[in-house]
């Protein structure tokens, strides 16, 4: 596994190509590799589909023309950079036409605009004599007839998908000012029949799926840590619920919490140093903070109530869980320090799973109303509420890392899928897998 | 005389085959409906002889927990709907394991706690944690001590009964208990 090295690189001057972008794109580029060599033993499994169901209130009109490429190209990246925005429900595709519009080329943006473009996308595909592939683009405001963004990128055949994600970011970034979340990876849970299970890693778009564990006995609660390098998951593979630490790049995995009785829910502190897990060795079911190595673990609550699904606010401040000391599951807070947790759900008789948004803003959770378990996300400052779902048995929500998009678990058609909403409500999609039933799905950090 | 008769043609066979393998025999039927009959008048009996009594050896216990038909076979404990308190019909079952495990100081006990597919992964988790613990505390009650115990969850991972309707559901509003 000797592959050139590939990744972002310098804003657009394509004669230079600076030793330092070089460098720093050789970190990333480690892990990318190990990753592939670590998952190359396995099967790839088969491709995801995604349907959009919902679209935003307000809409990016854009044209992404079709890249001219010098010959074949194994991926359409144009495609690519359109499903990624499409996708968001932040953009609405203006029908580029079918003719290829390279990077150099001049382009007729007043034209683009009658058109309705208020922004044009181009790009090109070139072989290097090495195999590996020049990618350019540029981004034209046909509004104010000038160019906002362009650049290069240099990358082996297997990373042109990552590298279409990654135009795709740069164009959501310029355009709404968030940052893009294409290039990011998620993880989530298969279930194949009742004894073959499997923990899978995919791009954002449900793409290029990976498998990092197989086994005969149910995977649940996969969360990433915050450098993306990796997973901690409830394992039942010895016939009981068992923590692990689980690194992606090696397939090294160390069972953390393994005490008498249950051990679940696993979250990771902000500084990746710790993770909050539920363990029921004392008793029933309460929270405690452990090493990440699962060396001394220290109790955060004690009551007779079941405390479960501990999880960090991104300033590692608060420590948002799920409980039922006040008769039935609702949703709570402590200081992660320790103190007092105080009510935040009000609404309803079951709501469940919390996750807190990036920003600290917006909580994410499931709840129970008329049988129905649906997707609500509440502004925690205005204490304003809204269901963001169409689906009725949703399941283990969990944010973007730019908060714009939640991913979450469901059944449709008496199959498990995921399912994309944004947080308004508006943009709507769901991604289905060729076989089995999908479930708790993971967003993972942005990549470096 | 049915099982008799099956005897007999059994153990013929049995001569049968043993004699192959050394000396041959003349190969003909044996005689299984002759030797059925009812036996000849016996000659008047001889005096009987003294007799030497001798106390055979008292078959090992038998430990209930084996026993198919025994109290201890049924190690189920159901549950209604979102609810952890153990129905006045289990309570017996759980004093009789209890009972037993106080008697038979070796054994160990895990009790897995299962819950219905409504609902979180997670939520479900702790739910069926409650369950074993709802038993385990019963058992406690009997005498039995905490550390014999084991008590965890599956949650909604590992349904016995597939279906989706109410019938599948209460078969998985469980408590089990498995001997180690």
């Amino acid at each position: 596994m000797n592959r050139p090295k590939a990744g972002p690189c310098h804003p657009y001057n394509p004669r230079a190509m600076p030793k330092t972008c070089a460098r720093r794109s050789r970190c990333s580029l480690i892990l990318l590799l190990g990753l592939a060599a670590a998952l190359a033993s396995r099967t790839t499994p088969a491709q995801m589909t995604v349907e959009i169901t919902g679209v935003g209130s307000q809409q990016y009109p854009i044209a992404v023309a079709a890249f001219k490429a010098d010959s074949a190209v194994p991926q359409d990246v144009s495609a690519i950079v359109r499903a990624d925005l499409t996708r968001s429900g932040q953009f609405r595709m203006v029908e580029p036409g079918d003719a290829p519009v390279a990077e150099d080329e001049r382009v007729d943006l007043p034209q683009w605009r009658a058109r309705g473009a208020d922004t044009l996308a181009v790009g090109s595909v070139s072989h290097l004599a090495d195999g590996r592939f020049d990618i350019r683009y540029r981004l034209y405001d046909s509004v104010r007839n000038t160019q906002i963004d362009g650049i290069s990128y240099t990358a082996p055949p297997a990373e042109l998908r990552l590298t279409a994600h990654r135009i795709a970011d740069r164009i959501y970034e310029k355009l709404t000012g968030d940052k893009g979340v294409f290039a990011t990876r998620i993880a989530y849970v298969v279930q194949f029949s009742r004894t073959a299970y499997e923990l899978q890693i995919a791009d954002a778009d449900g793409a290029n799926p990976q498998t990092a564990l197989r086994s005969r006995e149910p995977i649940i609660s996969p969360i990433w840590s915050p450098d993306g390098t990796q997973l901690a998951y409830v394992s039942f593979e010895s016939h009981k619920p068992v923590v692990f630490v689980h690194a992606l790049a090696t397939g090294a995995r160390t069972a953390v919490a393994n005490f008498k009785g249950s051990n679940s829910a696993p979250a990771f502190s902000p500084d990746g140093k710790s993770l909050a897990v539920v363990l029921t060795k004392d008793g029933n079911s309460e929270i405690y903070l452990i090493g990440v190595d699962g060396s001394n673990p220290r109790r955060m609550t004690s009551n007779d109530a079941i405390d479960t699904e501990p999880y960090f606010s991104a300033d590692g401040a608060w420590i948002y869980f799920t409980s039922d000391r006040g008769g039935s599951p609702q949703i709570y807070r402590m200081p992660a320090a320790g103190g007092d947790a105080q009510r935040i759900t009000f609404n309803g008789d079951y709501n469940i799973s919390p996750r807190v948004s990036p920003d600290g803003r917006l909580l994410a959770y499931v709840s129970r109303r008329n049988d129905l378990f649906q997707i609500e996300v509440l502004d925690i400052a205005l204490n304003q509420e809204l269901t963001v779902t169409d689906t009725v048995r949703d399941e283990s929500p969990t944010f973007a890392p730019n908060g714009r998009l939640l991913l979450y678990a469901t059944e449709v058609g008496g199959r498990g899928i995921l399912a994309l909403a944004s947080t308004d409500g508006r943009a709507r999609a769901r991604i289905k897998g060729p076989n089995g039933d999908i479930r708790e799905p993971c967003w993972g950090p942005l990549v470096k | 005389m049915r099982s008799m008769r099956i005897l007999l043609t059994a153990s013929a066979t049995a001569l049968l085959a043993a004699g192959c393998a050394s000396t041959k025999l003349e190969e003909k039927p044996a005689p299984v409906v002759e030797q059925s009959k009812p036996p000849a008048p016996a000659p008047a009996p001889a005096p009987p002889a003294p007799v030497a009594k001798v106390e055979a050896p008292a078959p090992p216990p038998v430990d209930p927990l084996n026993d198919p038909g025994g109290a201890l076979a049924k190690r189920s404990v159901y549950f209604d709907f979102d609810k952890s308190l153990i129905k006045v019909e289990y309570q017996p079952l759980i004093e009789a394991h209890g009972r037993y495990l106080v008697e038979h100081a070796a054994r160990q006990v895990r009790i897995e706690g299962s819950c219905d597919e409504r609902g979180g992964r997670e939520y479900n988790l702790a739910l069926g944690q409650r369950r074993a613990d709802a038993v385990r505390e019963r058992m406690e009650l009997v005498g039995v001590t905490a550390a014999r115990i084991e008590t965890i969850s599956l949650g909604k991972e590992k349904p016995k009964a597939t279906g989706h309707d109410e019938a599948a559901w209460a078969e998985n509003r469980r408590a089990d208990l498995v001997y180690r």
